[in-house]
């Protein structure tokens, strides 16, 4: 099969590549770019952990034909923090208050609580819950990522 | 073994994990992150049937397939493995009989993982089919063809049974006798990480493998026996694993595939298995049938408990021998119970294996035990909290079964979810359809004795010092998620009074780290912990001794905090970390210090008592809340209370994570968490195959499910625990299965005696109690196993030495002295 000629925006970047037509985003993400920091748990959509942004939106990455994503934005785990190496702080809280166990469902839970803040910037415990519902936790038992999220939302907000 | 001045720096203290910035950017190296140059990808062929003998394998067109570069069966692997010395019972690919449907029998390593797919389509396997057994029931009652050709007979796997005092005397001189039967299906630990291995060569010639193991000095071990290679030439590189909870504590098929695949083709072989395999894995919690027969005075006092446990072992022994032992071994350490007799029987089935899940082998007695109390309490007038504050162990006992309690919390523990939850002015009181339950558990900090027979070191921590200051910590350890990276760092941070952040630390990887036996039996902060108390002690000694010379200040005077070695009398008289090391490592030379751990001795000395001992347990108590709507029979939780005795919290925040993660897996295997199977209609197929292997029909909990969780954490340190900690990571679970059984007793009325408790089990239960029947839902009755005459082992209270008077063994070798 004659590789696709692929151009998107990863994390702000630009990228040109050619990948098989039959790779899903996921695969082209981890496989073709090395950006491993995007996980999979099931290929079939149903874990939640592959979630990435494209367009601002979570996405699966594990359903979508990364032939789709031509000129599209696309962003992961690795575009959250700063330059400096400043954590967002989403991943700060994550990070202080037990959010992240294990770490195989958080770059998912990260760039999906990122959407819900950037349109939700105070967001109650159930519309945490609801927003989060797709992505499949088997470490926190949850109540640590709600708490981190909230953290997360009261420093954007004073931040603002 | 802890700083009798106590933590004064990091332990104790609600911090970021060492680890937790590589958590939330991604840049934690899975096993399936890691990426090698000129990988090549292996995908194995599962059997299509549930028992079988293979007639013949033909591999020829898989072979002539382009891009396929290796086609591996069962005839490249002589060797079987195992976990367990006893049962080494699994080959790397199957040989000549498959046990189950996903059994693998050949694999295909090829350019891409897309060509090896491909290709395992081309191999034609011709399989004889054998009568299959999906239960163990019908597995006990045809004995033939067996499963294995070991065991103790027919399908059984392996039968127990034991007698710690007369308990037939104890039942007759009850005032009550309680007898019930319950059944806890199976369930798996469904990590989102996918198990994955990545095997190469090295340029020397030996072998390395990254793999999300859990253990991987077990593995080390497996895979030098099954490659036939020293193990010396193998180095095991335990990746951070994207959760375990016991699933990843066996050596796998995949892992020694892999192995061999990469030293024949001179080039990384990775394999990655897709969801559907990690449930063919399994290793998950056994479905057991159990009877509790418990003798009880009129004010609750326990006279004697007899159980009987079935088990159904699936088709290979993995752990089984030990999870056969473990239905049994730990009912005593919550209660006293004077005399305890304990039979059990694992059943061989064409079923993937079961194995240590999350409490291992213990969870599912303890449902039982605690929903028993529960009747109990009901039928003697008692409130089943102060029933149980009636009767909770004491400290520092040798239980029945010679079981060493050391410190106990229980009651503080039951104190505080009976206040926090209103228990007093809420429980039988609430509206019909809203109910309270309340159970506790125990759980080993770490088994007494490891997997094999040795008197080695169960964990070994070094720590090199050089004159850069930095300290590096290296152990054998696995991080699976529960913070064992942290535990290392903070403890060693913590005596040497520097940040945790300014230590490096390598943990499981079997070239460059010292033992430690893994991530299972929730002994790693314990066992790990005391080893590095032990190294880092020895470090600041030497360090002390430089800066008492050069500061003219007796040694045991010198303070180690803030990165800085001072005098306590005249804190600005000091030097600062550096400074010490480089004047210990001017005097001394190179700097490195060892640490080790090896468990006390237990005072169980019968065949069958190495299961169950531990250094020290830990307590839990749980109140759970639920709503259940009698019309559907829909049961929703808002909130659980737990309190747990955890020693001391060396990290309060990874602690409260352990304990609300267990409450949250204890909630789905209460409420719907089952690994079951169906028969395939026979005209089309004989097989027996897993209802769901997917993540969307095997149903866990997901963030609208998850209640509230109130947790307290009791710390009244251990003296055996590193700064007195015992464990935290699996005991959290335990209570919540019953807990949430005895509340749906308190709401309407029905008793569900077996997990997962489902909408239509409380209907049907509901419907019996309209009809003036007894309202309940499980299993009617135990059958009849025969089970080997018990082991008489006398009471530590009738004159007993932890032995066993009428073991045959000693009996013989009694007659040759």
């Amino acid at each position: 099969m004659p590789l696709l000629q692929l151009s998107l925006e990863i994390n702000g970047e630009p990228v040109e590549t050619a990948v098989a037509p039959y790779k899903t985003l996921l695969e082209v993400l981890r496989e073709d770019l090395g950006l491993t920091g995007t996980k999979h748990g099931c290929e079939l959509g149903e874990c939640g952990a592959c979630a990435v942004l494209v367009d601002g939106q979570p996405v699966l990455s594990c359903l979508v034909v990364a032939a789709a994503c031509e000129g599209r934005r696309v962003e992961t785990v690795e575009g959250m923090a700063g330059r400096d190496g400043a954590l967002h702080p989403l991943q700060a809280a994550f990070a202080d208050l037990g959010g992240a166990q294990c770490g195989y469902c958080t770059p998912a839970i990260l760039l999906t609580a990122r959407k819900l803040l950037e349109t939700n910037p105070e967001p109650t415990r159930d519309e945490i819950a609801d927003a989060l519902s797709g992505n499949l936790c088997r470490c926190t038992g949850y109540n640590q990522i709600f708490e981190a999220v909230e953290e997360a939302a009261a420093r954007l907000r004073a931040s603002r | 073994m802890s700083d009798p001045a106590g933590p004064r720096n990091t332990v104790g203290r609600a911090r970021r994990r060492v680890d937790g910035r590589a958590k939330v950017t991604g840049a934690t190296r899975f096993a399936d992150d890691v990426v090698l140059p000129r990988t090549v990808h292996c995908k194995l062929l599962r059997s299509s049937v549930p028992h079988g003998t293979i007639r013949s394998i033909d591999v020829s067109k898989a072979e002539a397939h382009p891009g396929v570069l290796l086609v591996l069966t069962g005839k490249d692997f002589p060797i079987p493995f195992g976990i367990l010395p006893v049962s080494q019972d699994e080959d790397p690919l199957c040989r000549d009989r498959v046990r189950f449907v996903g059994d693998p029998v050949a694999a295909i390593v090829a350019r891409d993982e897309a060509t090896a797919f491909d290709a395992l389509d081309l191999i034609d396997v011709d399989y004889e089919i054998l009568p299959t057994r999906a239960t163990p029931l019908e597995a006990y009652e045809n004995p033939s063809p067996r499963i294995h050709e070991y065991g103790e007979e027919g399908n059984v796997h392996k039968r127990v049974s034991f007698r710690f005092g007369d308990t037939d005397e104890a039942f007759a001189a009850s005032d009550h006798v309680f007898e019930d039967v319950f059944f806890f299906q199976g369930n798996t630990h469904l990590p989102i990480e996918q198990h994955a291995s990545i095997a190469a060569p090295d340029p020397d010639g030996k072998l390395t493998i990254w793999s999300s193991t859990q253990v991987p000095h077990y593995l080390h071990r497996a895979l030098a026996r099954a490659l036939d290679m020293p193990a010396a030439h193998i180095r095991v590189v335990a990746c951070p694993n994207g959760g375990g909870f016991g699933g990843k504590t066996d050596p796998f098929n995949h892992e020694i595939v892999v192995a061999k695949a990469a030293m024949i083709l001179g080039r990384p072989v990775k394999i990655a298995l897709n969801r559907e395999e990690v449930f063919y894995c399994h290793r998950g919690r056994h479905p057991v049938l159990m009877k509790f027969k418990t003798g009880v005075r009129s004010d609750g006092t326990i006279t004697a408990m007899h159980l009987k446990t079935f088990i159904d072992g699936g088709a290979y022994g993995s752990y089984g021998v030990a999870s056969t032992f473990y239905t049994g071994a730990l009912q005593t350490v919550t209660y006293r119970i004077p005399r305890y007799r304990f039979e059990a029987c694992r059943m061989f089935t064409n079923k993937p294996p079961c194995g240590p899940k999350r409490g291992h082998g213990t969870p599912q007695p303890r449902f039982g035990q605690e929903v028993q109390l529960d009747k109990i309490a009901e039928a003697l007038s008692l409130d089943p909290a102060d029933l149980r504050l009636s009767i909770v162990e004491r400290p520092g006992t040798v239980t029945a079964n010679y079981m060493h309690v050391q410190t106990i919390g229980l009651a503080d523990c039951i104190a505080s979810v009976v206040r926090r939850s209103d228990w007093k002015t809420r429980f039988r009181k609430l509206p019909h359809g809203r109910g309270l339950g309340l159970a506790c558990s125990s759980y080993l900090s770490g088994a007494g004795l490891p997997i094999y027979w040795n008197k080695l070191p169960h964990s070994g921590v070094q720590l090199k010092l050089d004159r850069s200051g930095g300290v590096t910590a290296f152990c054998g350890a696995t991080e699976v998620g529960q913070g064992s990276d942290d535990v290392l760092v903070n403890i060693v941070a913590e005596i040497l009074g520097i940040d945790p952040l300014d230590v490096r630390y390598v943990t499981g990887d079997t070239d460059l780290t010292p033992v430690d036996l893994g991530s299972y039996s929730s002994r790693v902060t314990l066992m790990m912990g005391n080893a590095a108390i032990q190294a880092a002690e020895r470090a600041r000694d030497l360090l002390a001794g430089a800066v008492s010379k050069k500061l003219e200040v007796p040694a045991s005077r010198l303070v180690f905090s803030e990165r800085r070695v001072f005098d306590a009398e005249d804190p600005g008289r000091g030097v600062t970390f550096q400074e010490a090391v480089v004047l210990a490592e001017t005097e001394l030379g190179t700097l490195g210090t060892t640490g080790s751990y090896t468990p006390p001795r237990s005072p169980a000395r019968y065949k069958g008592g190495g299961v169950g001992p531990s250094p020290t347990y830990s307590y839990t108590a749980c109140v759970v809340e639920v709503d259940v709507d009698p019309v559907t029979g829909w049961i929703r939780v808002p909130k659980v209370w737990i309190a747990h005795d955890i020693g001391r919290a060396l990290n309060p925040v990874l602690a409260r994570g352990q304990v609300e993660g267990s409450v949250y897996m204890g909630l789905g295997e209460a409420l719907m968490e089952e690994q079951t199977f169906r028969r395939l209609p026979p005209r089309l197929s004989p097989a027996l195959v897993h209802k769901f292997p997917s993540m969307l029909e095997y149903k866990s909990p997901t963030s609208l499910d998850m209640p509230e969780v109130d947790t307290e954490l009791i710390e009244h340190p251990d003296p055996r625990g590193p700064f007195g900690a015992k464990e935290v990571g699996q005991g959290p679970l335990l209570p919540v299965m019953p807990a949430v059984a005895n509340a749906v007793y308190d709401a309407v009325g029905v008793r569900i005696d077996e997990v997962p408790i489902t909408p239509e089990k409380i209907l049907r239960a509901l419907d019996d109690l309209a009809k003036g029947k007894p309202g309940r839902y499980g299993p009617e009755s135990f059958p009849e196993i025969r089970y080997p005459e018990p082991m008489l082992v006398p009471t530590p209270w009738e004159g007993g030495d932890g032995n066993a008077v009428n073991d045959p063994e000693r009996q013989r070798a009694a007659k040759m002295e």
